[in-house]
């Protein structure tokens, strides 16, 4: 290795790991509000968010409560309110949580939630893995995958700015691997706060219902039924939060390029296309796997296999016409999953990205590849036999689908 | 790309330890990313730490199989685990042990060992076996990657829970001071 000092470190360089990236990236968005219950592997970024709250690195109010449904449930109430709200979970806390989580996007309350991404029991483990968010990914909420720690505590903020914005007024979950991006450590150069609080511009959360004993309202009354306005009042609803789910694409791209501007950090907002110019073949990744399975189509195509990649970062809404675009032009695609698709016996991305390809003219062999499970590693060396075989799929050979990368591990 | 593998048991912070390492890495302008290896954690229990370090972008964010270096924090825990597997050819072992390198049984594919009679000087400084910082500064002796100064100015910006600054400062310096490195014969130039 050459001599050093090519990356300077700065009075807000940090080496930290993904739950403490996460913790800040919280801080620096100012929530009014923070509610917590710890749960394995979320647990220290919420010790992190209450050190911070203790020692006046941040002014909120924190609710230590004695459930995951409490949690969400009284930050529903300050969200109603027109407080900023935060909270993290992950796996049975999730599971736990799910009775209020269903109704937060229909109550239309732009709150940011982490999700610590974790396998779920059973088999009873508490390690990484992605059913968790992937079980959830039909509720309504936006949901964005990180990389890396550097992305989880800048996509925090980018969270508020599209959950806020008018034309979306949606929750958002910013899911961070467990284990591989919560407890790992790399470099974060935190954003200026000035930079943060300009980003977001001058808070007003709540504007189309808000909590007021001055005004009082009843929110959320029965609604729908098969009488009377009562169906064409439930349908406006539901459409309107199909339309603030449609509209958050955009809204999400224009959110990361502001972002951009400000940090200098274009993260990608929908998909990252690597290596896809002259692809013959392409991977599909979502979150901490990319990096390796970048390593693996570097070597690939130091073999000359024409490989590329496609990761997804906004997963809900899916941004399934970029994805048929990036993936057009491929003679096979193999999608890399964290977690799986019990009812169709494969990935639950692999799924998406299948539905995505149907409104190509031209057919494109897609093969299921599912690895990573309850803290399993997904290595190049996985990656480089997830390339071996989608391009033996574009040979025109029929494989057995999905492939468990991980089922020969010893 | 350098890769490093930390074995210890669980309270001797060897998970802690990589993080230091990382964050005195980061202070040279390397690019570092540490992974713990998880488990149900417990004292006592073997426990293994992971950390790679570059002058380019790292994007793996995996386990390591393959270490350059592996420091050993603890005398008893190679009898538990195999702390050589996997270890690339030509590297080297920092272990904490009064032993001499004479009289360790070592795999030939080793380059260097760097030995450290660490608990011996975590007794006269903290009184408990915590060793870890110690085999920090050993393993800045042994291979050189990083510095003393790094690592002292990334003790400062750690929160200790249960030991003093002061001490972790003397500890890391007695490691790097107190070290002996062997070329081992196969390799030696």
């Amino acid at each position: 290795m050459s001599a050093p000092a090519t990356l300077k470190a700065t009075s807000r360089t940090m080496v930290i790991d993904g739950n403490e990236a996460a913790a800040w990236g919280a801080a620096l968005s100012r929530p009014d509000v923070v509610a917590v219950y710890p749960i394995t592997p979320q647990s220290s970024l919420v010790e992190y968010l209450a050190k911070f709250i203790a020692e006046g690195k941040m002014d909120a109010e924190l609710m230590d409560v004695e459930g995951e449904h409490s949690v969400l449930s009284v930050l529903h109430g300050a969200c109603l309110a027109g407080g900023r709200t935060y909270s993290a979970t992950s796996a049975q806390g999730l599971a736990y949580m799910f009775e209020p989580y269903f109704r937060t996007p229909g109550l239309r309350l732009p709150m940011v939630v982490s999700l610590v991404t974790r396998d779920s029991v059973t088999p009873c483990c508490v390690w990484g893995g992605q059913q968790d968010a992937m079980t959830v990914k039909e509720v309504g909420w936006i949901q964005m995958y990180c990389e890396t720690q550097q992305e989880i505590c800048d996509s925090i903020p980018i969270a508020y700015k599209v959950a806020e914005h008018a034309d979306v007024m949606l929750p958002v979950n910013v899911c961070h691997d467990g284990n591989y991006l919560s407890y790992g450590v790399a470099r974060v150069d935190l954003p200026e706060q000035e930079v943060v609080d300009a980003f977001l511009g001058e808070k007003n959360v709540n504007w189309h219902a808000c909590l007021d004993p001055e005004r009082p309202m009843a929110v959320d009354p029965l609604t729908g039924g098969a009488g009377g306005i009562g169906p064409s009042t439930f349908v406006r609803y539901r459409k309107g939060q199909c339309a603030g789910m449609a509209a958050a694409l955009d809204v999400i791209v224009a959110a990361h390029e502001d972002w951009g501007r400000r940090t200098g950090r274009y993260w990608s907002p929908l998909i990252e296309d690597y290596r896809m110019e002259d692809a013959e073949v392409a991977l599909v990744t979502i979150g901490s796997m990319t990096g390796a399975a970048k390593d693996a189509v570097d070597d690939a195509r130091l073999d000359g296999r024409k490989v590329g990649l496609v990761k997804i970062k906004t997963f809900r809404p899916f941004p399934a016409k970029v994805i048929a675009k990036a993936l057009s032009k491929v003679k096979a695609v193999g999608v890399v999953d964290r977690a799986v698709n019990f009812g169709w016996n494969c990935g639950p991305v692999f799924q998406e990205v299948l539905a995505a390809l149907y409104a190509n003219p031209t057919r494109v062999p897609l093969i299921s590849f599912i690895g990573g499970l309850a803290g399993a590693d997904i290595t190049p060396e996985h990656f480089g036999r997830a390339i071996a075989d989608t391009v033996r799929v574009a040979a025109g050979e029929t494989m057995s689908s999905p492939i468990w990368l991980n089922e020969f591990d010893q | 790309m350098h890769e490093v593998r930390i074995h210890g048991r669980g309270g001797q912070g060897a998970v802690m330890a990589s993080g230091i390492l990382a964050a005195a890495l980061v202070g040279e302008g390397r690019h570092v990313m540490a992974i713990p290896a998880f488990g149900f954690e417990r004292r006592g229990a073997p426990v293994v730490a992971f950390l790679r370090f570059d002058d380019r972008e790292i994007r793996r964010v995996t386990n390591i199989y393959a270490p350059d270096t592996v420091i050993v924090i603890d005398p008893t825990v190679a009898r538990s685990v195999d702390v050589f597997a996997g270890m690339k050819p030509g590297g080297t072992l920092v272990q904490s042990t009064k032993k001499a390198a004479a009289d360790m049984v070592l795999p030939s594919h080793l380059a260097r060992v760097a030995l450290c009679d660490a608990v011996g000087i975590a007794m006269a400084i903290f009184k408990r076996p915590i060793t870890n910082t110690i085999m920090l500064g050993a393993f800045a002796r042994a291979t050189g990657l990083v510095g003393i100064d790094s690592l002292v100015a990334a003790l400062e910006a750690t929160d200790f829970r249960d030991a003093g600054l002061k001490q972790n400062i003397e500890a890391v310096r007695r490691g790097f001071d107190e070290t002996i490195i062997t070329q081992l014969a196969a390799h030696a130039a």
